[in-house]
Formats: structure tokens, sequence, C-alpha cells
């Protein structure tokens, strides 16, 4: 039984339109991972972030929230969650993420950064006006909702003088390419995801790593952007083996991630089928999108290590000043603390 | 069974709704990673017939799609099921379950 799905979902349509996101964050959770960066505000070329990344710790709080409620008498209180949830931020309450996730996550982000300096692209940030992109309001039909939103995005886009924008995960990059085009009108901006941008730019490895993996493909990235081949030469390029599994690139299976709250238990039977098809290919899963990220983790053993391309891309391309650090963030390894993110 | 002929054009108002194509070939459930009972197949037929009870009956089925594309792109009719299943969803948030924002 799912959770369910008209609270639910009135909850995500209210927040975005009443908070500007589905899963509204605090400006410090949203933009801590900046500090010390100097990214220039604004731009023609702008880093998109969507949020998508800070949001998974409050995605992971929130789903092990509903999960336990899933079935239970508590599903019967979901009415007056949403009624409360119009009067104050009860969502983002209920999900609190984990500091040490959050600092993973801010990791990622930064190591974007330094990849992207590494390859010289000159580049700003909106900082408070990066919004998140609406991709869970598309998927659940949560049209009327997205359009208004969308308008907005565009909006501040257009008043920060933005032709094109590097974007870093499948979803946002999903909306901003191919979405917004059909929903608003003069959409018209560049989208290219940081790998492309990578992979054109072509920087030279400051290290060859020496290690085998297998490749997660996003069914974002492979069915309906194109994104394939980009991470696999950028790391072939950084020295890593890949061992590709059966259902790989156009082929892959998705994660589960996209039901995650509506229907947990499901999600989670999802995300483990794809985790022992990939530790058939290798121990060490590379993930390209950090909802696959954080789904499949979940339900994986603690002996596959699963982490973000760019924690793989880093050390092969940055120099070790530049770049988060850590077990953690560096190979996916469970139960070693991270050392301190560099400022 | 009652059925509605204005339903599917219904269903066609908020995104566009594409399933005439379909050959009834059965790929698409032998694909699903979820192991949905009667998607799409079944349930695009209920949608063109105007078995609008017989879809709503289905909710659960409908928002239990991953939309992950691995039925689409195997297609061998070429129907965009995943904008189909999106099309169901826009009309169950505007019609049942009224998710229209809530202002203030």
């Amino acid at each position: 039984m799912p959770t369910p799905i008209k609270h639910t979902l009135g909850m995500l349509s209210d927040n975005l339109r009443k908070r500007k996101s589905v899963l509204p964050l605090s400006r410090r959770r949203l933009l801590s991972w900046t500090k010390g960066l100097d990214l220039p505000r604004g731009g023609a070329t702008v880093l998109y972030t969507g949020q998508m990344y800070q949001m998974v710790p409050a995605i992971n709080a929130m789903t092990e929230r509903l999960s336990k409620m899933e079935g239970s008498w508590m599903s019967s209180y979901f009415g007056l969650a949403r009624s409360m949830n119009r009067l104050f931020n009860l969502a983002g309450l209920m999900a609190r993420g984990d500091p040490r996730e959050a600092r993973e996550y801010s990791g990622y982000l930064r190591n974007i950064v330094a990849l992207l300096r590494a390859a010289h692209v000159e580049f700003g940030y909106l900082y408070e006006d990066d919004l998140y992109a609406g991709a869970l309001a598309h998927d659940e039909g949560l049209d009327d909702a997205l359009k208004a939103h969308a308008q907005r995005v565009q909006t501040l886009l257009r008043e920060h003088g933005v032709r094109e924008v590097i974007t870093i995960d499948p979803h946002t990059t999903d909306m901003l390419r191919t979405v917004y085009p059909k929903i608003l009108e003069g959409f018209d901006l560049k989208v290219r995801t940081y790998l492309e941008v990578l992979e054109e730019a072509r920087p030279e490895p400051v290290k060859r790593l020496s290690e085998s993996v297998t490749i997660h493909d996003s069914c974002i990235y492979a069915r309906r952007e194109g994104v394939i081949e980009q991470p696999r030469d950028l790391l072939r390029r950084g020295g890593v083996t890949i061992h590709e599994v059966e259902r790989s690139a156009k082929a892959t299976q998705c994660c589960g991630g996209p039901i995650e709250m509506l229907f947990p238990g499901k999600s989670r039977e999802v995300a483990a089928q794809r985790v022992d098809q990939l530790a058939k290919a290798s121990q060490r899963v590379v993930t390209l999108c950090p909802l696959c990220l954080a789904n499949l983790r979940r339900a994986a053993p603690a002996e596959i290590e699963i982490a973000d391309v760019s924690a793989y891309l880093a050390r092969a391309y940055c120099p070790a000043t530049t770049r988060a650090t850590g077990s953690t963030i560096e190979t996916g390894a469970r139960g070693e603390l991270m050392t301190p993110v560099p400022t | 069974m009652k059925v509605d002929p204005s339903f599917a054009e219904r269903v066609s108002k908020g995104t566009p709704f594409n399933a005439e194509a379909c050959l009834n070939c059965g790929q698409c459930t032998a694909l699903c990673p979820i192991g949905i009972h009667l998607l799409p197949r079944k349930l695009f037929r209920y949608v063109l017939l105007g078995a609008e009870e017989k879809v709503l009956e289905e909710t659960d089925t409908i928002y239990s799609c991953l939309l992950c594309k691995m039925c689409e792109e195997n297609c061998p009719a070429g129907v965009h099921i995943t904008e189909n299943v999106r099309a169901l969803r826009v009309l169950l948030a505007r019609e049942e379950m009224q998710l229209a924002p809530v202002e203030g």
C-alpha cells in the first residue's frame, strides 16, 4: 500500500507554489557548499545545480519516515499534515538530513566546481536564485504548479542575463533542455551537463587512477538526454577500467528512485534488484545522478561502494588541494570519517 | 462497464495521449522493472474505450510507474508510453484529486 497519494502530492504541489521547491530547504542548507569558492554571482554562463545534490540528505530522511508510515495508522493523518504544511514548512521539519550526508553531497558539488575550473571553464552561480527545476512535479503530473514555477525560473534566468547553463544532474538537465522549451514560450537557453562540457574541454588528468568500477546509467541521461559515452570517456582517460553491467547504457535498469516517496517499499525492492545486477560487474559502482546514488546505497550491503562520478573524476583531474577528500566521497566506502572539505 | 466516449479526449487535454498504434505485443509488460501487471497495454485500452472507472481503479498502478522509459525504448509501435502515463496523472491530479495548489 502506498503513502496516501492525494495528500503526498498535495504537499509537493503546495510547496512548489508557495516555497519554490517540492522539499524546501533553508538558505544555509542550499548554499553552505559554496563557502570559500568565490563563485561569481550570475553571468552569461552559470552552473545550475537545481538544488538536487543539496536535497538528497533531506530526501533520505523523508523516505525513511515515509517507509515507516507506509500502510500504518499514521497514513490516515496525511490530510492533516497537508493542512499544517500550508501554514509552516512541515515537510522541511520532517526531513532534517544527516549532517554527514550533507557534507558528502556538498563535497560532490565542490568537486564539480573544481573539475570545471581544472578544464578552464568560466562560469558564475545564481546562489538563492538557483531554483529547483520541478522534475518531481512534472513526473507526477502536477502540470499546473509546474508551469507557474517554470515561469518563475525563466524570469530569474532572464533577469540575470543567462544564456547558457551547465547542469550537474539528469533531472535538472531534462527539465531545462527538453521539458521547459515545450511548456514555456521563448525558452531557448543552451543547456549542457558538466560531463558534456568536460568531455569537450578535455582537461589533462593529473593522476591515473588504475581502478575498476561499473557504471549505473541514469534512465534519464541514457534514454532521454543522450549522456552515455561522456562519463565513460572521462573515466577511461583518468585511468579507470569500466566493467559494464549487462543492463547498461540505453538498456539501463531504473534504481527505483522515482517512486521513493509514494511507494518506499517497492522502490527499495527495485533498488535491491539493481544492486544485485551491478555487483556482478564490480563491487565499486559509479552513479551519474544523486537520486540514483541515494536510492541504490539505501539497498546495498556495506561491501558495495557506490559514489558519484564526480568523485572519481576529481581524483583523476584535480590537484588534491582543490577537491573534497575522504574515503566516503572518493569511493563510496562507508564507516570511515571524511576529512574536512577544503575551503 | 460504463463507458464515457469523451474520456480519451479529457485525458489528452493535459498532455497528448497516443496509444492507437499499440500492437498489444506485451514487450512493455515483459520489460517493466517493477512488474506492473497491466501497464500499459490494458490500461491504455481502457482509456481508448472510455472505461473511466476501470482506469480510476488502477490509480496506484498509474503512480507506481517509474517513467524509466525501458518499455518505450523497446516499443515496436513507437507508442509514447511514459507521456501517456503522465497524461493520466495530469488528469487524476486535476479532476480526481483537485490538486490545484492552495494559495496563501
